[in-house]
């Protein structure tokens, strides 16, 4: 079972290595592909902290729009981008620059996110939501109002444009979105096994249970939203150097935050591989419904997009309400124990289950 | 010598008095007994001890170091576990898991590594055998019943050698063979050194477990002692009578 798991994997691996390259290297496929590994690191990361917690962010926009506008404003102030840049002995393209400041991108966003985090987890449940929904909208304002004069406003700010040309041009950045999307894939397995994550899956079950067992819930929660935060950051400034500009309409953009949620809910809250296949169910659906004729004739898309997610969640909720991956674990689960129990073999554990009430007068125990 | 002392503790929500310059103290060693009629006050008592509640006013002493108003991850990691009266355990987690939780680490390095060191693992092996669920160790906790969740919340306090425990209504709407067994192993622990506060109302738990027994009524302490004399105070019937 866990060979089988790892050759799948390493399988996964090779053909999203090679999928550009030898598969399909066709611009309209590359371009899907690029946004499909966002979203899928997207949606990894905020399970991290919402899959675990159980504390539903809705606001995780604001973290991307930053990491975006970060990676604009440093490569326009230091005007990254025009010419070829050594590091550490190596000279790297004028056009690959900007990418080498992608991780600070997303500290940035991380740093954000501190003081954020400190006020919105001071609540709890449904008022965490409302508190995390309306702190985007303040990033938004920020971003249109043009504060400090860092953003420019609803003009946005541009990025200096790579010499890359088609079928080319969408690889740096495929390749950018995988790194990010196994980076965030390894942080979650990593929370999922340690000793800090089992703190946050019991902050989901009871968090005053949690506290009163010595986990310091607090720190907790916040450590793993910042570090959501990041990865939101880091594929925010990937995605504005692809799209060349950034604007706070398009950069603070609402519907993702509904398309996060959406991706985890229906591929799985809290599992690993669950966020990844709902961002590539959701993403596929969605490059569909752009060639529905009343949404390529509307003036504002996004609407429709929110009326289409909005019936997906509620079709999720009331047939999938565990998700894609925990429904099917579930049935892969009995149908091997019907198989046990043909093959006429007992489990261990319900007979002793059942003995529980005679230990007691046993012997001392080795506790 | 008592281990554990609230002095004058007082502490109301809104007109309620839930306690009313309450004074008990635990002594080491002991299984001491805590009754006293419904709304008397022995779980805002457990409440403002383990910190999930603040006193208005009074004091908390464990071990002589004042512990008053500290928080509940603290207070349990300076040794004082409890259980809650309608037991609350993570029942999305399996049995092995949950045991696990508790099992916390203050360092960087070990939150950072896996969930279960061998060593944890062997000991939280142990406790649930110890407890009677081994064998329930891989099911969501949420799947136990009603005594199993208790055992398994007994157990899970036990993985952090607390050398106070404080439990609410163990004997609750558990089945009397289980009772019997969980006796067991209170006075098991006992014997190697954990205190006990007891809080029931199955008289015959209390009075066969407890060396002596403080009686709460209407947030104040109005008797305590041994078992036998607690049980034919006469004020003591008159709190339980509503006289």
């Amino acid at each position: 079972m866990r060979m089988l798991k790892i050759v799948v994997l390493l399988v996964l691996v090779v053909v999203a290595v090679l999928f550009p390259l030898q598969i399909s290297p066709d611009d309209t496929t590359t371009t899907v592909a690029v946004f499909a590994l966002m979203f899928a690191a997207w949606a990894t990361a905020w399970n991290t902290f919402s899959g675990y917690t159980g504390y539903i962010a809705l606001g995780h926009a604001a973290f991307f729009g930053s990491g975006a506008y970060a990676l604009a404003i440093m490569c326009q102030r230091w005007h990254v981008g025009l010419s070829d840049v050594s590091l550490l002995g190596l000279i790297i393209p004028a056009d690959y620059a900007p990418f080498l400041l992608v991780p600070v991108a997303g500290l940035i966003a991380a740093l954000i996110a501190v003081p954020v985090g400190w006020i919105a987890l001071h609540t709890r449940r449904h008022t965490f939501i409302v508190v995390t929904i309306a702190i985007f909208f303040i990033f938004q304002l920020l971003a249109e109002n043009n504060i400090g004069s860092l953003t420019g406003g609803t003009a946005g700010l541009e990025f200096h444009n790579p010499s890359w040309i088609y079928p080319f041009f969408n690889f740096p950045f495929y390749y950018a979105m995988l790194i990010i999307l196994v980076l965030a894939l390894l942080v979650s397995w990593w929370v999922r096994h340690s000793k800090y994550g089992l703190g946050l899956l019991a902050i989901r079950d009871d968090e005053d249970r949690a506290l009163g067992l010595g986990v310091k819930t607090g720190p907790s929660k916040l450590v793993a939203y910042v570090i959501s935060a990041l990865f939101a950051g880091m594929l925010g400034g990937v995605w504005g150097y692809f799209l060349g500009s950034v604007f706070p309409q398009s950069a603070y953009d609402p519907l993702n935050d509904i398309t996060l949620a959406l991706m985890a809910f229906m591929g799985g809250l809290g599992t690993l591989s669950g966020p990844i296949i709902g961002a590539l169910i959701i993403e596929w659906a969605r490059q569909n419904f752009e060639s529905l004729p009343f949404i390529q004739n509307a003036q504002n898309p996004s609407g429709y997009y929110l009326i289409i997610y909005g019936a997906l969640f509620l079709i999720v909720v009331l047939l999938l309400p565990e998700g894609i991956v925990p429904t099917a674990r579930k049935w892969w689960m009995r149908w091997r124990s019907r198989q046990q129990s043909a093959s006429g073999s007992d489990t261990p554990g319900q007979a002793e289950a059942l003995a529980v009430g005679q230990a007691g007068s046993g012997e001392g125990g080795n506790g | 010598m008592s281990i554990l002392e609230a002095q004058n503790v007082s502490k109301a929500f809104g007109g309620i008095q839930a306690l009313d310059a309450c004074s008990i103290s635990v002594e080491q060693g002991k299984i001491t007994g805590l009754i006293g009629p419904n709304g008397s006050g022995k779980t805002t008592l457990f409440n403002v001890i383990t910190g999930y509640e603040r006193v208005d006013t009074g004091t908390i002493t464990f071990n002589g170091a004042p512990i008053t108003n500290a928080p509940p991850d603290k207070v349990f990691r300076l040794g004082i576990g409890r259980t809650f009266q309608l037991t609350r355990i993570f029942s999305r987690l399996t049995v092995l898991e949950n045991m696990h939780v508790a099992a916390q680490r203050q360092d960087l390095r070990g939150l950072l590594s896996r969930w279960s060191s061998s060593h944890e693992q062997r000991r939280a092996l142990e406790l649930l055998d110890f407890v009677g669920i081994a064998g329930l160790k891989d099911l969501p906790a949420g799947n136990l019943s009603y005594g199993q969740k208790k055992l398994l919340e007994f157990a899970f306090i036990l993985i952090a050698e607390p050398q106070v425990i404080l439990l609410d209504e163990p004997a609750g709407g558990v089945n009397p063979v289980m009772i019997r067994h969980l006796a067991d192993r209170i006075r098991l622990l006992n014997q190697r050194g954990v205190t006990f506060l007891v809080v029931e109302h199955n008289m015959e738990f209390v009075m066969g477990l407890c060396d002596s027994v403080t009686v709460l009524h209407r947030g104040t302490k109005i008797a305590e002692g041994p078992p036998e004399t607690v049980r034919t105070n006469p004020e003591v019937l008159e709190a339980y009578l509503g006289a």
